[in-house]
C-alpha cells in the first residue's frame, strides 16, 4: 500500500518493543447478538483496546434485528466484556471504546438498513476518523451471506476508493462440499477480492498451532526425525464432552465431519506435515500448506479406513445425558454423524507410508485436542523382551486445548535393582513456562485482519483441497451403512478401534 | 506459603527449595529466568515484590530479592522463601543482608541462580552509575534501571547514557513505548512527508520526555525541542511538524491522549502512565540488547533544549500558529 520509496523513520526491525498498532478503522459486526459475539468478539475487542493496540477513534458497528439504540448496544457490548474479557476491566479505556459503538437495526433483505448502515460507516469516517477503512466480520448462518454480501456490493461499502480499504470476515462452514464452497467463494470474490477475505478458523490462532512452526522449524531437535524414517503414524484428535442440544438447525445433516475435519484438522494436519516454508511470509506458509494438502488423499476402502458414529443416551461426567435423536431437532431416524474418524495418506517422499489418522467427536470422554506424532519402536533393543515389556512407542504430542503444551513421551528405566524399562512423560506446559496472559485466538486474528496481515487466515485454494479429500468420503458415507452406536462418555464406537487395530495400532487416550 | 530461615546461609536456602518441590510438586519446573532485584531493605520492598509476582505471571521466573540492611552490624544473612499464593507464579527468596555481608550481595546469589535460564538484575530505586560493573550486574544479561525514581532523574538518566553496556535498560523507557507506537502508527499512513520539526513537553525533571525527545532527535535526524510544561505529569505533549499540518498528542490529565491531525477529526486514546509492573513486564519480554534505547540515549545531547537562542526562534514562529488552531 504504502510507496515503496518512503520509509517511516520512526519505525526499525530492531525495535522489537514497538507493536503493531492498525491505522484509523472500524468494524462492522453483523449477528452481533450471538454468542460468539458476546462471548468472544467484543471481549477480544476490548483486550485489544487495553492492550494499546487498536488505533485511537476505532469504531464498532453492531446490525441485529433488535431494536436497540446505540447506548442499549454499549450497554451490551459493556457486559460481555465485563463478564469474559481476559484483561482487567479499565474504565478509561472502555470509556473510549464506547464512545466508538454504534448500532443498526434491520434484517438482511432490508434494503433501508443498509443504507443506514452505509450512512452510519460514512459518519463514523467524518466524526471518528474511521478513514473509509472497515471490516465487516460475517457472524451470521452461511444462508445469509450472499444477502449480505450483495447488500453490502449494492451500497457501495464494499468498495474502496484511494488509499481506504474493505475486508470481510467469514465464519465456518465454508461450503458443505466442494460444489457449494466453490460456490460461495465464488459469490464472496465477485464483490470482495481474495487478499480482501478473511476466512476464521480459529485454531489457528492460537498460540499452540502457531507453535507447532516454531517447534519444528527453529529447533535441531525435532525436524531430523519427522518423516516417514521415524515416525510411524499421526493421530489428531478433536474431542468434545459437551452434546449438540439446541444445535440441530445448525448439525443436522452437517455432521462431525464437514463440522471440524474439512476446516480444524486438516489445517492442523498441513501444520504438522508441511515442508518449512522459504520465509515467514504469508504467501510461502500457504504455499507450503496449500502443497501438502494437495499432496494428501483419503485412504481406502472407506469401509475400512473410516468409522463414524452418533452418541447415544448415557451417563458422563455424573449426569444423564440424552442420545443424539433424543435432543430436540433432530429426526428420530438421523443418520448424522457425531463422531468421525478417517485415514489420510500423504503422497511426498518426507510422508510416504505414514498414515495421518483424524477423529472428531461429540460427547466423548473429555474436552481435548491434541496432535500426536508417534514414532516407529527402535529397531533393536538390547535389552531382556521382559524389561520392555511396559515399554510403549515414543511420541511427541501437541495439546492445542486445553492445558496447552508438548508432551513428550519416552522409556526410563524403573528404579530398583533389575534393568526395567518403563514409558515417562516430560511436559513443557504454557501454564508453566509463560502463564495466563497468552491472548486469546480471536484477539490475534482480529487485529490481523485490521492489520490486512493474512498468515493465519485460510484461502480459498486451500478450502476447496480440503473439499476434494473429503468429499470421496462424505459420498462414500452417504450411500453406504449408517453411524454406529456409542455410549456418551466414551471414546467413540467400535468400529474406530477396529479401523487402527487393523494395522495393529491404536487410539491414544487423550 | 512463607518460610522463614533467620541467620543462614544459601546452601540451606537451597536444599530447602529442593525439599520444598519434593514436597509441594511443580515449585520449581519451568521457571524461565532468574529475576535479581536489588534494594535497601525498606516499606518499599514489598511494593517491589509485587510487581515482580505480576510480572511473574507472563514470565515465571525465580525472583531473588536483596535487600541491604544495616552495614553497621554484625554479618548475617535471613532468608525468606515465598511459593504459591504468596508469590503470583514465580518463587520469591528474600535475602536481607546485614554487616559487611550487605556489600556482597553477588556472592548469596550465585548459588540461587537457575541453571542455564537468563539473569536480569532490576534496581528499583537508586543503581549503580555502571551496572554492568556492578558486581550483580556482572551476573545478568539484561540490566533495568528506573531514573524516575532516583533522587535526581534527570542526572541519572545522564549517568546511564555514560555507562551504557549492551543490555542495559530503563524503565523510563518502557513508559514510552505507547507514545513511540502511537506515533509511528500516526507515520506509517499518508501523505507520506518529512518531519521537519519536533516538539516534546513535559515535566521539568521527566526523564521519560528527555529521553522521548532524544529518540526523536535519533530517528528523525533533527534536534528535537524540549520545553518544560506549565502542568500536567510526564510528557504533556508530542508535536511533528510536516509541509501538509502537524501530528500533535496532548495529553494534559496524565491519562487521556488527544490525537490531532490535519483534515482529521481529534481522536482520544487512553493514554494513562504504566504501572511499574507493566513496565517490568514488558521488559521480561525481551531479554536482547535494546539498540534502539541505545540510540536515544546517545541522542540525548542532540536535543534542543532550548539554552541556545538561534534554533530556539526559529521553532516559535511555527509553534504559536499551531496553538492558534488548537485551542
Amino acid at each position: 500500500m504504502s510507496p515503496t520509496r518512503f520509509q517511516n523513520p520512526l519505525r526499525d526491525p530492531r525495535d522489537k518493543r514497538l507493536p503493531r498498532i492498525a491505522g484509523p478503522c472500524g468494524l462492522v459486526i453483523f449477528g452481533v447478538t450471538g454468542d460468539l459475539s458476546r462471548k468472544k468478539l467484543m471481549p477480544a475487542i476490548y483486550d485489544l483496546a487495553n492492550r494499546g493496540l487498536l488505533p485511537p477513534g476505532f469504531s464498532l458497528v453492531g446490525f441485529a434485528r433488535r431494536d436497540w439504540a446505540d447506548e442499549d448496544f454499549g450497554q451490551v457490548v459493556h457486559d460481555a466484556v465485563k463478564e469474559h474479557a481476559r484483561t482487567p476491566f479499565r474504565q478509561e479505556v472502555w470509556d473510549r471504546l464506547a464512545e466508538g459503538c454504534r448500532f443498526v437495526q434491520g434484517s438482511f433483505d432490508d434494503d433501508q438498513a443498509f443504507d443506514n448502515l452505509a450512512k452510519c460507516v460514512k459518519e463514523l469516517d467524518d466524526v471518528r476518523g474511521t478513514a473509509g477503512n472497515h471490516a465487516f466480520y460475517l457472524s451470521i448462518p452461511p444462508a445469509a451471506f450472499t444477502k449480505v454480501i450483495q447488500q453490502l456490493a449494492r451500497t457501495g461499502l464494499a468498495a474502496p476508493v484511494n488509499n481506504e480499504w474493505r475486508r470481510v470476515v467469514i465464519e465456518k462452514p465454508f461450503g458443505h462440499d466442494l460444489a457449494s464452497a466453490k460456490q460461495l467463494n465464488k459469490t464472496v470474490n465477485e464483490v470482495f477480492p481474495e487478499e480482501s477475505v478473511f476466512r476464521i478458523d480459529h485454531y489457528l490462532g492460537k498460540e499452540t498451532v502457531q507453535n507447532i512452526m516454531a517447534i519444528r522449524f527453529a529447533n535441531q531437535l525435532f525436524e531430523p526425525i519427522w518423516n516417514s524414517n521415524y515416525v510411524d503414524h499421526v493421530q489428531i484428535t478433536m474431542a468434545e464432552d459437551i452434546g449438540l442440544g439446541g444445535r440441530a438447525g445448525y448439525y443436522d445433516g452437517i455432521g462431525a465431519a464437514r463440522d471440524v475435519i474439512q476446516n480444524h484438522l486438516l489445517q492442523l494436519l498441513a501444520l504438522t506435515a508441511m515442508e518449512e516454508p522459504v520465509s515467514f511470509n504469508p504467501e510461502s506458509v500457504r504455499a507450503e500448506k496449500a502443497k501438502i494438502l494437495a499432496a494428501t488423499r483419503p485412504v481406502r476402502p472407506f469401509e475400512d479406513s473410516t468409522a463414524r458414529g452418533q452418541y447415544t443416551g448415557g451417563w458422563q461426567g455424573g449426569q444423564k445425558v440424552p442420545g443424539l435423536v433424543q435432543e430436540g431437532g433432530f429426526a428420530k431416524d438421523s443418520i448424522t454423524e457425531t463422531y468421525a474418524a478417517i485415514e489420510l495418506a500423504v503422497d511426498t517422499r518426507r510422508w510416504a507410508g505414514v498414515p495421518f489418522y483424524l477423529r472428531t467427536g461429540k460427547r466423548l470422554g473429555r474436552r481435548v485436542t491434541e496432535i500426536a506424532v508417534v514414532f516407529k519402536r527402535a529397531p533393536h533393543l538390547p535389552f531382556d523382551d521382559t524389561s520392555t515389556e511396559e515399554l510403549g512407542q515414543n511420541a511427541l504430542v501437541f495439546r492445542v486445548q486445553p492445558d496447552e503444551g508438548v508432551t513428550m513421551r519416552f522409556g526410563s528405566k524403573v528404579p530398583g535393582s533389575t534393568m526395567e524399562v518403563r514409558d515417562v512423560n516430560m511436559d513443557f506446559s504454557y501454564g508453566h513456562s509463560f502463564t495466563e496472559s497468552s491472548p486469546e485466538a480471536y484477539e490475534r486474528l482480529i487485529l490481523d485482519v485490521l492489520l490486512g496481515e493474512p498468515s493465519l487466515f485460510p484461502k480459498n485454494d486451500e478450502v476447496e483441497l480440503s473439499w476434494e479429500i473429503l468429499d470421496p468420503i462424505l459420498k462414500n458415507w452417504a450411500t453406504h451403512g449408517k453411524p454406529d452406536p456409542y455410549p456418551a462418555g466414551t471414546w467413540g464406537p467400535e468400529s474406530a478401534d477396529r479401523m487402527l487395530a487393523r494395522t495393529g495400532r491404536h487410539w491414544r487416550r487423550p | 506459603m512463607i518460610i522463614d530461615l533467620p541467620a543462614t546461609t544459601t546452601s540451606q536456602v537451597n536444599s530447602k527449595l529442593v525439599h520444598l518441590r519434593e514436597q509441594g510438586g511443580a515449585n520449581t519446573i519451568g521457571r524461565v529466568l532468574t529475576l535479581v532485584i536489588v534494594t535497601d531493605d525498606s516499606e518499599k520492598t514489598e511494593d517491589v515484590i509485587d510487581a515482580a509476582n505480576y510480572a511473574s505471571r507472563e514470565h515465571p521466573c525465580r525472583v531473588i530479592v536483596v535487600a541491604r540492611g544495616a552495614k553497621k552490624a554484625s554479618p548475617r544473612l535471613d532468608a525468606q522463601i515465598r511459593v504459591g499464593g504468596d508469590a503470583g507464579a514465580s518463587e520469591v527468596i528474600v535475602l536481607r543482608l546485614y554487616g559487611p555481608l550487605a556489600g556482597e550481595g553477588a556472592s548469596c546469589v550465585i548459588p540461587l541462580l537457575l541453571p542455564d535460564a537468563p539473569v536480569v538484575a532490576w534496581w528499583p530505586f537508586e543503581a549503580p552509575a555502571s551496572p554492568a560493573k556492578d558486581p550483580i550486574g556482572k551476573l545478568a544479561t539484561r540490566r533495568i534501571t528506573d531514573s524516575a525514581a532516583d533522587r535526581n532523574p534527570p542526572k541519572a538518566l545522564e549517568v546511564r547514557a555514560k555507562g551504557y553496556e549492551p543490555g542495559d535498560t530503563d524503565l523510563a523507557w518502557t513508559r514510552l513505548t505507547l507514545w513511540r507506537a502511537l506515533l509511528s502508527a500516526a507515520l506509517d499512513l499518508p501523505p507520506y512527508e518529512k518531519v521537519t520539526a519536533a516538539t516534546v513537553s513535559g515535566e521539568a525533571d521527566s526523564p521519560s520526555a528527555e529521553l522521548l525527545a532524544a529518540w526523536l532527535s535519533a530517528r528523525l535526524r533533527l534536534p528535537a525541542k524540549r520545553v518544560k510544561a506549565k502542568s500536567g505529569q510526564g510528557i504533556v505533549s508530542v508535536v511533528l511538524e510536516r509541509k501538509s499540518g502537524n501530528i500533535e498528542i496532548h495529553r494534559p490529565d496524565g491519562s487521556i491522549g488527544t490525537l490531532s491531525q490535519p483534515n482529521q477529526p481529534d481522536r482520544r486514546v487512553a493514554l494513562g502512565r504504566r504501572a511499574v509492573r507493566d513496565c517490568i513486564a514488558e521488559e521480561l519480554r525481551r531479554l536482547d540488547p535494546d539498540e534502539i534505547y541505545d540510540g536515544a540515549l546517545k541522542a540525548l545531547n542532540k536535543v534542543d533544549r532550548g539554552r541556545t537562542a538561534a534554533p530556539r526562534k526559529k521553532a516559535e514562529a511555527p509553534k504559536k500558529v499551531k496553538a492558534g488552531t488548537t485551542t
